[in-house]
């Protein structure tokens, strides 16, 4: 790209080969002589007293090593904030959902672990349930947590503007009650760990962790060791999407404690299925949402009443619920809004974070509304969005909303503009409606999110970039790539601001007793903050050497610029040396220093009020338009997806090939949790633990995708990047709710919109009588 | 305990196994083969699609004992010594993985498709790979390097 010899060109991935080799190792990879294997018992209640556990006949059984119960962790608990540290590693003396751990064992191999557990005897003494969100708070409710009052585990209530006088004088206002549905991140790699407890009193582990610093510290406290004396090592990760993969489980302590008692590496691999019973899923939320709108279909007011479910522990839930009210301030012009949010605990397995954070769940319920609205007062989709939509700030200008979330740039109405003009919503009013049974439509839909998200507490984010005398450079930082590209990203930030190539440069994965600490991968952070700490600790490390090149030509370092591998004088390119041999100077006839650059990110740390709702979840805002054309089968009705057309404000993209793959990946999560994706619960007991059942897009399930590139260089980004990957998780369901109410002239308020409730909305459907 | 023989990526191996061992356990542990991935075990996944006797199967659904006597090709064995297949090139240039974890059995499927049919239709593909799951590409750039990879192998 111009101006950049790296930055924007489509480069590959700098761990592609090992992928494509078989020779990345992820966690469940890793072995050591020696090495026992750990299983878990579950409990087959969702809410029950523990009353004994008897672990003689599994402790006897040949081949175990090791057994452990909730007690041996000596009444520790954990929690994302110091108020809601209400999780043990192993239940204690109550069990709060189904399968939860009870009690772990370590066998020199699999089958005798898992044979082991079969022998511990726990008497449960089962307790009322309660599994719906709203009926968990209602005076009387089963307590999921005894201290808790109604079973409230988050509650905000934020009123910014005037929202009853500004409904008073709307022309429309609408209520409608939306609901989502329990989605699950759905990686393929399922949690595991090999942990080895030395007996000198350190600890280290190889972990499938997204955010490797939040176990570093988890079990630091958990084991009452020093930080310097715990390492968790980051192998390649098989996916992440928020939520397991950045918490602590029973698994990573049990393995801990377990290699602690026998003195053995040990291993835990979970199954899919422990997984998918158990994994901290998405929040399902109903969202009560009221809007009013003037004549012009002009946004007046809204207020957004949301019932999380949060299941049995707080994990990070109020993160979830903040992220639910924080963001519907955005992507339009907003003047008055309340929001009454609360996370209700219930005996369902535990609900927290994935991609699309908080936010997918009130962006679905406004953007239907808004439709709605719009074909109530015949104003088209598109018009009723470029009303309401920011603008672009004027350069140097800022945007606020009411509860000051602020922004420099913002791509919207260009988007909306651009996903208008392509022709799949430009065709929508000519297109063949109907063919056979198969009724088609088109829709279309908004989102922001945050990049670059910062959590209280979790701000350190640092690089170190060093030059080897050969010239190559090692690229060190706590930051993880679970897929994302991350890796790859920071890789040419530093090859961009050294003026080398990507192949001379070598990111160190995530290792505690080496790398900086980090907050990990979460809130579309990593490319922007360990992004900016990379583009620091390169200048450092270049503005050392360009002294070093001073030196020997007798000009000043501000003379001299280094690109395409060469150092040279600026005023006069012949005399170059090449950067190899720059660096070798540096490093045998310099000062006798170690040329390194450090630097750390230093945007966004301003504190946001996670009680109030004033202030910014992230440094900047990607924004995104799409629409999705979908055929709806209305004997069955089946849908099929066919296309989706996504323009993204991602402010630049500094690797087109993975900021693509990030949108096009994200879309079809979108679309699965859309369409199929739902946990089926019975009293606590998921019905659909396994991949046959739980159905989530195949190559034959997606659209062809078209991505449009809308480039707003936002000024707190390196280059100008911002977030791209959340925001068309946030996009896609609401563009296909649209489409298949396009299609059918029926509203879907419930997610997933299956066949089934489909051809129920078309049976019930005024005057369509069948 | 089972006497079994196998030929993996060419190479002989004679083993004595647990007859309940499934040819995926037996690659990963007894061989050390680790780039053939777990993802579900029941055969939904593809995550440990190897290819036996030229089929594309899910090892996590044979049993070692099955696969006796049988050619194993798994993605260890695909390059030619430090030169890479050409759909291994094409997955690189055009971004057809993530975090990895599914590429072995996609890489394989891939490569049964392209031997069976070495001009598909983007509609071939899409069913040639329908039975590994991707969560992070949405399959767009699976697709992609998989045609190209076609294109290079004519």
């Amino acid at each position: 790209m111009e101006g950049y010899s790296v930055i924007g060109e489509r480069l590959p991935r700098v761990d592609a080969k090992e992928k494509v080799t078989g020779g990345a190792k992820y966690a469940a990879d890793y072995s050591l002589p020696g090495m026992l294997w750990c299983k878990l018992l579950r409990s087959p209640y969702a809410h029950a007293r523990i009353l004994s556990i008897d672990t003689s006949r599994a402790e006897k059984l040949r081949g175990v090593r090791g057994v452990v119960t909730g007690k041996d962790f000596g009444g520790w608990t954990w929690g994302w904030m110091l108020t809601t540290r209400d999780e043990p590693p192993l239940a204690v003396d109550k069990v709060r959902y189904l399968a939860e751990a009870v009690a772990g064992v370590a066998a020199i191999d699999e089958d005798i672990a898992e044979e082991a557990t079969e022998l511990i005897k726990v008497d449960y003494e089962e307790l009322p349930g309660v599994f719906d969100p709203e009926e968990a708070m209602k005076e009387g409710a089963p307590k999921v947590h005894d201290y808790v009052k109604n079973n409230i585990s988050a509650e905000y209530h934020w009123n910014f503007g005037d929202v009853e006088k500004a409904f008073a004088q709307s022309y429309i206002v609408r209520e409608d009650k939306f609901r989502t549905s329990r989605a699950t991140k759905g990686y393929l790699e399922p949690p595991a760990i090999l942990a080895c407890y030395d007996p000198a009193g350190y600890i280290t582990v190889w972990a499938a962790k997204q955010s490797p610093y939040f176990l570093y510290r988890h079990l630091a406290a958990c084991f009452k060791l020093p930080l310097s004396k715990v390492r968790i090592v980051q192998p390649f990760i098989g996916g992440g999407f928020g939520g397991t993969k950045n918490d602590s489980l029973a698994g990573d302590f049990c393995s801990v404690l377990l290699s602690k008692m026998t003195g053995k590496p040990v291993k835990y691999v979970e199954s899919q299925e422990e997984e998918l019973m158990t994994s901290r899923r998405r929040h399902n939320m109903i969202v009560y949402s009221k809007m009013g709108v003037n004549k012009d279909g002009t946004l007046t007011a809204i207020h957004h009443r949301v019932i999380a479910d949060g299941g049995g522990y707080t994990a990070i839930g109020p993160m979830s619920l903040y992220l639910a009210g924080i963001a519907t301030t955005l992507p339009y012009k907003l003047p008055n809004f309340k929001y009454d949010g609360y996370r209700a605990f219930t005996n369902n397995p535990i609900q927290a974070a994935m991609r699309g954070h908080g936010i997918t769940h009130t962006r679905f319920a406004a953007e239907i509304q808004m439709d709605m609205i719009a074909e109530e007062l015949r104003i088209d989709p598109v018009e009723i969005r470029m009303r309401n939509a920011i603008e672009k700030p004027k350069p140097g200008t800022i945007y606020e909303t009411i509860n000051k979330v602020t922004l420099k740039t913002c791509g919207l109405k260009e988007a909306i503009q651009e996903v208008s003009e392509d022709p799949i919503w430009r065709d929508r009013d000519k297109m063949s409606k109907k063919e056979g049974d198969v009724s088609w439509g088109v829709g279309l839909s908004c989102a922001p999110y945050l990049g670059g998200a910062r959590l209280l507490g979790h701000q350190s984010c640092a690089a170190t970039v060093r030059i080897c005398e050969d010239g190559t450079v090692n690229l060190i930082t706590g930051a993880t790539d679970c897929g994302q590209g991350s890796d790859t990203v920071l890789c040419m930030i530093a090859a961009e601001e050294l003026g080398i190539n990507v192949k001379d440069i070598e990111l160190k994965r995530v290792d505690t007793a080496y790398t900086p600490v980090d907050p990990g991968s979460w809130g579309s952070r990593v490319t922007l903050l360990a992004g900016q700490a990379t583009q620091i600790a390169a200048r450092e490390a270049k503005k050392k050497l360009l002294e070093v090149a001073a030196k020997e030509w007798q000009v000043k370092p501000e003379e001299i610029e280094i690109r395409g591998g060469k150092a040279f004088i600026k005023s006069d390119p012949g005399r170059s040396i090449p950067f190899e041999r720059l660096a070798r100077m540096a490093c045998y006839s310099g000062t006798g220093a170690v040329i390194l650059g450090t630097g750390y990110s230093g945007y966004g740390l301003e504190p946001s009020g996670l009680t109030s709702g004033f202030g910014n979840p992230g440094i900047s805002y990607s924004f995104t338009a799409q629409s999705a054309k979908v055929g709806v089968d209305l004997e069955t009705g089946k849908i099929i997806v066919t296309d989706f057309t996504i323009a993204s404000d991602c402010g630049r993209l500094l690797n087109p090939i993975t900021a693509e793959g990030q949108i096009e990946g994200a879309s079809i999560q979108g679309l699965g949790q859309t369409i199929y994706e739902d946990f089926i619960m019975d009293r606590g007991k998921t019905l659909n633990p396994t991949f046959l059942d739980y159905k989530m897009p195949f190559s034959m399930d997606v659209p062809n995708i078209k991505l449009i590139d809308i480039v707003t260089d936002d000024p707190d980004g390196p280059f100008g990047a911002k977030e791209a990957s959340e925001g068309s998780i946030v996009s896609a369901p609401p563009a296909i709710v649209s489409a298949i109410h396009h299609a059918t002239g029926v509203w879907m308020k419930e997610l997933p919109v299956t066949p089934e409730r489909i051809w129920r909305a078309l049976k019930e459907k005024p005057g369509d009588k069948k | 305990m089972k006497e079994i023989k196998l030929t993996v990526n060419g190479k002989l191996h004679e083993l004595t196994i647990k007859p309940w061992r499934t040819l995926l356990e037996v690659i990963r542990d007894e061989l050390g083969l680790t780039g053939t991935k777990e993802g579900c075990g029941i055969g939904e996944c593809g995550a440990c699609t190897v290819i036996m006797n030229g089929n594309a199967v899910n090892s996590c659904l044979v049993l070692a004992a099955e696969a006796n006597g049988k050619e194993i090709l798994t993605i260890e064995g695909l390059a030619d010594g430090d030169k890479l297949h050409p759909i291994q090139e094409a997955f690189i240039n055009h971004g057809g993985m993530q975090c990895g974890f599914c590429t072995s059995g996609m890489i394989l499927s891939a490569k049964v498709l392209l031997e069976r049919n070495p001009n598909p239709t983007e509609e071939e593909i899409r069913k040639g790979i329908s039975g590994n799951f991707c969560r992070c590409t949405g399959y767009t750039k699976v697709i992609e390097s998989i045609k190209e990879a076609s294109k290079n192998l004519q």
